[in-house]
């Protein structure tokens, strides 16, 4: 018994734990919008966008995680006006800038003599070097994110499933996407180190995914899906650990295995969706 | 509810889609307390008029003034839009009941709880559609012609001051269409103005107080006999019966 506790013993893997526990509820919450609005691209298109803020950010000299997150919400911003003012759809939208922005990092980079950042981190994420400082700084971005799917609850829930009706009947659409446009670049941010570029889409698209094949209404789809996706990344961790594996794929990897799980109750109706 | 003056004016509208003209010269007014039919062949700017008196559109030209001001400028929850209802994902995770309480958000804050008013506002719309037995129902489960009473239930709601129907009697049997056209009359007789769009020109009659001919332009207007005796509904009968679904909206 004592065998299966050890993960916890060690303080570098009780601060992981927290940040998976963290990054799994905040991924799969702002995923039950990004699946319901059909912006599976979003996660993979932002981080990838964010590359080009971690470049300016070595230039500079300043903290590459917040030069990304200051390129994602710039970016984020983009694709919503861009969205809006140029009546094209969100998903080439997020096609066109991600790339720009991605594109922009590269350039950036092959203009350097020496260029020295560790991109294996950034690409892959390093959950086991979360610092505490790194815990404050997702704590607090959990909490704002938190209060602001609260406040906007039913304004987030309305303009998801049917914008045109919101907006005629006066509710602040196009501000309600921009919000949300920002919480989901820096859900993103905060899920770059854990898990890294190639793996944040999923993370932020699996366990929402999966919590929609199980249920037939809004509230338990984004309930099963936080606890979908806590299971994910605090078990993929702990799965991690004993496999002697790179923690970003086990948490993803799990996320996937519950996903078909999930699929495969709802072929089999052996879940009615409640 | 103010019933000093139109509820709705439109003056000289004109909308483009690019460089395609949807609206030309549009000029109506709408009472309250007043039901208004708009016919006209697809592509005729039915539901372009309907979008841009809710403020979903801009338009290029003319004046618009919806319950005294413009449709940007209204409050929460004073317009109730229906649309087609092929507008709408039917397969989001969302029961009846669940759609038909969207209706009462624009009027809550944040802090605001759904309390005992929005549900008996929400029981009284599906008991006015006759869908209450249905309220715990996915939506994916319904029928075309549920679909449209859920949206309609949605608008009442919501109890606007100006509700605005996009075709929702298209693909609906004959009772589920009585029971719109009574919930809707009731609604009228209440004083709340009514504008719809509508393919059915059987039973103009028994909808409507003014009927409106729309072909891009007006072609007339007045109540469903001046327009009958006018022929411009006539010639729109015609069109829409030989040529209408050839043309896209």
């Amino acid at each position: 018994m004592s065998g299966l506790l050890v993960p916890f013993q060690y303080a570098f893997m009780q601060r992981a734990f927290v940040a998976a526990l963290a990054v799994g509820l905040l991924c799969s919450v702002m995923g039950t919008y990004v699946v319901l609005r059909k912006l599976s691209f979003i996660g993979d298109g932002i981080a990838h966008a964010s590359f080009a803020g971690i470049v300016i950010a070595y230039i500079r000299g300043l903290d590459y995680y917040v030069g990304a997150a200051v390129v994602a919400v710039l970016t984020a911003l983009g694709i919503g006006f861009v969205h809006r003012r140029g009546n094209i759809s969100l998903d080439t939208t997020i096609g066109v800038l991600f790339t720009a922005a991605f594109a922009l990092g590269v350039f950036l980079m092959s203009r350097l003599k020496n260029y020295a950042v560790d991109l294996q981190s950034f690409l892959f994420g390093n959950i086991l070097s979360v610092s505490a400082n790194d815990l404050l700084f997702i704590g607090g971005l959990s909490a704002v994110i938190a209060v602001t799917v609260i406040v906007l609850f039913r304004g987030l829930l309305y303009t998801t499933f049917d914008p045109v009706v919101a907006q005629a009947s006066g509710m602040p659409v196009a501000r309600i996407e921009y919000i949300l446009l920002v919480m989901l670049a820096l859900t993103i941010i905060v899920a770059l180190q854990s898990v890294g570029i190639i793996l944040v889409a999923a993370l932020l698209v699996t366990p929402a995914a999966a919590a929609y094949q199980l249920t037939k209404r809004f509230t338990p789809m984004m309930t099963l899906a936080a606890l979908l996706g806590i299971l994910s990344t605090v078990g993929g961790l702990y799965l991690s650990y004993f496999l002697r594996s790179s923690s970003g794929a086990t948490i993803v990897l799990l996320a996937t295995v519950l996903f078909f799980l999930a699929v495969g109750l709802k072929y089999l109706r052996l879940v009615r969706p409640a | 509810m103010n019933t000093a003056g139109d509820a709705v004016r439109v003056e000289h509208l004109v909308v483009r889609y690019d460089r395609t003209v949807a609206l030309d010269d549009v000029t109506l007014e709408l009472h309250f307390g007043e039901a208004m039919g708009i016919v006209g062949p697809n592509g005729s700017g039915k539901s372009t008029l309907l979008k841009s008196i809710a403020g979903l559109l801009t338009p290029a030209r003319g004046e618009l003034c919806v319950l005294g001001t413009l449709p940007r400028k209204l409050g929460a929850g004073a317009i109730a839009y229906v649309p087609q209802i092929e507008a709408a994902d039917w397969s989001f995770p969302a029961t009846v009941w669940d759609v038909v309480s969207m209706g009462r958000f624009p009027r809550l804050k944040f802090w605001q709880h759904f309390g005992e008013v929005d549900r008996r506002a929400v029981a009284d719309a599906l008991h006015a559609v006759n869908m209450f037995e249905l309220r715990n129902r996915h939506i994916a489960q319904l029928s075309g012609g549920q679909q449209q009473r859920v949206f309609v239930a949605r608008a009442i709601a919501q109890k606007p001051q100006l509700l605005l129907l996009d075709e929702p009697t298209t693909g609906v049997d004959a009772e589920t269409e009585e029971a719109l056209r009574r919930v809707v009359r009731s609604l009228v007789d209440d004083g709340l103005p009514v504008l719809m769009t509508t393919h059915d020109l059987e039973r103009v009659g028994e909808w409507f107080d003014r009927l409106l001919v729309l072909d891009r332009r007006v072609l007339a207007v007045g109540t469903p006999a001046e327009v009958v005796e006018s022929g411009a509904y006539a010639s729109i009968r015609e069109h829409t019966h030989t040529h209408g679904h050839a043309r896209t909206a």
